[in-house]
């Protein structure tokens, strides 16, 4: 009798862990297949992440639109985060006005394009009223002016098996003696096609100041500060899971 | 002198454990994640120890409070990706035991004070013994007080609550779907200082805890959070 227990407890814990690892792995499949697992997933810290990153996305699946604010609501310190890059190439550009300065889309994209300041102004333009907040804890509202991201991305026709869009700003000595090349960002296709998600060249009605990100900043409505590269240069289009990031931290960061 | 009675009562506590093995687990792995919330979190607040009111706040405009510590700023990238991990460590385990105390109503029975306790004198009384720091009787021991039952009802029911959500209020995601998490705070800057106003609130619950801890005996009670 007990030794038929026994078998029975055995092949009863036998076949309960082969379901929740199938389902485990039914879970996983259809997680990634959906978009849910984040590039940076292993770890610790990327159980945090992936709980994070899949119930945010589960969340706020229908574009779900950041706060917006009055004009009155604007601060009148909008908060400086580390001065403009002062390598030759920037300094020069910054003292023509930008006027050679051009963006690059790159990657999977069927047409790769190339704008000038002045061709992203003539792009339809919005703005928008948000806060930007780092995540040290500050924060202030300002009025950010600029073209769709996913304007400028249906410009150059994105693949579809494209993932994330890569961001890669001046190099800046100033933030960091450490890394020498600059600190790119990426974003997924959530977030980069986000009606609130702006390629900024204007701040409360004035061409972007050279310390908030001139000539054009990347303006995520639904991100903390530091996703918010500054300093623009060039956008690669990528299916590449190793390209998620350069810097400290976790990728989506978890706001 | 031993009534019949008086022996089945002792039996049964002895046989009857203190705390239902779902208290205890989740106890355990509550403590462990606070921590590490505390270290994480304390190590986010250090980058910028200031507290505002509303939505905006930063160096150059009014703060509510300052801190009295320096702006270390270095190490903080790596504080808010395990803030977030121990978050989530936390919010499981609190479902657990929220679902698993319904379940096994340990709420009703173990947490929920008698009609006839909740009198102000029945809880000035308990509260003054306290004070005097006179040890509870032993049948008081095998079951809560007035006081400690209002005491955890509110831990779990409104403090961890209220640092869950003054924390989400915080994050852009959440708050675009449900904006009125940081609205109905006043905004985020004010999500920020009720956020740190809670653990504050938290660590001193802890404290009081521990102290009640050691007068009803420090490690006969840690004991029987572990064994039963």
């Amino acid at each position: 009798m007990t030794k038929f227990l026994k078998r029975r407890q055995f092949i009863t814990a036998g076949l309960a862990t082969a379901a929740s690892a199938s389902g485990l792995g039914t879970a996983v499949y259809f997680a990634d297949r959906y978009g849910l697992i984040p590039p940076d997933h292993t770890g610790i810290v990327g159980i945090g992440e992936t709980l994070t990153y899949a119930t945010q996305r589960l969340l706020t699946s229908g574009h779900s639109l950041a706060r917006e604010f009055k004009r009155s609501d604007i601060s009148k310190v909008p908060i400086v985060n580390g001065p403009h890059p002062t390598d030759e190439k920037y300094l020069a550009l910054l003292a023509e006005g930008f006027e050679n300065w051009r963006l690059s889309i790159e990657g999977l994209v069927a047409r790769p394009v190339s704008f000038s300041l002045e061709e992203l102004r003539r792009l339809p333009a919005e703005n928008h009223i948000t806060l930007h907040a780092c995540e040290q804890g500050w924060s202030y509202i300002a009025e950010w002016t600029g073209v769709r991201l996913a304007t400028v991305l249906d410009l150059a026709g994105v693949r579809p098996k494209s993932r994330y869009v890569v961001f890669e700003p001046f190099a800046n000595p100033n933030q960091s003696r450490t890394v020498v090349r600059a600190l790119w960002e990426s974003i997924d296709m959530a977030d980069a096609l986000h009606p609130q998600t702006l390629l900024a060249y204007g701040m409360n009605g004035e061409a972007l100041p050279a310390d908030h990100g001139a000539p054009a900043r990347l303006r995520l409505g639904r991100h903390l500060g530091w996703k918010n590269t500054k300093y623009l240069s060039r956008i690669v289009i990528t299916d590449r899971r190793d390209l998620y990031r350069k810097g400290g931290g976790t990728w989506y960061g978890g706001i | 002198m031993i009534s019949e009675a008086n022996v089945e009562a002792a039996v049964e506590t002895a046989s009857t454990p203190r705390h239902i093995a779902l208290v205890r687990i989740t106890h355990w792995i509550v403590v462990l994640s606070v921590l590490g919330l505390l270290i994480t979190g304390t190590g986010i607040l250090v980058s910028h120890p200031r507290l505002y009111w509303g939505e905006t706040g930063g160096v150059g405009t009014a703060s509510l409070i300052d801190l009295p510590i320096p702006f270390i700023i270095g190490p903080s990238v790596w504080n808010r990706p395990f803030h977030f991990f121990f978050a989530w460590v936390l919010v499981l385990t609190g479902l657990t035991y929220m679902v698993g105390s319904f379940i096994t109503q340990h709420f009703r029975k173990d947490l929920l004070p008698a009609k006839a306790d909740l009198r102000w004198n029945r809880i000035i009384a308990v509260v003054s013994e306290h004070l005097r720091w006179r040890r509870p009787e032993a049948d008081a021991v095998s079951t809560y007080n007035v006081v400690q039952r209002l005491t955890y009802l509110a831990v779990v029911f409104g403090l961890f609550p209220a640092i869950l959500w003054t924390g989400l209020a915080m994050s852009f995601g959440v708050t675009s779907v449900f904006p009125i998490l940081a609205t109905a705070l006043g905004g985020h800057q004010s999500a920020r200082t009720l956020h740190f106003t809670c653990v504050v609130l938290l660590l001193l619950f802890v404290i009081v805890h521990i102290l009640m801890l050691c007068l009803a005996g420090f490690w006969r009670s840690v004991r029987t959070m572990i064994t039963g």
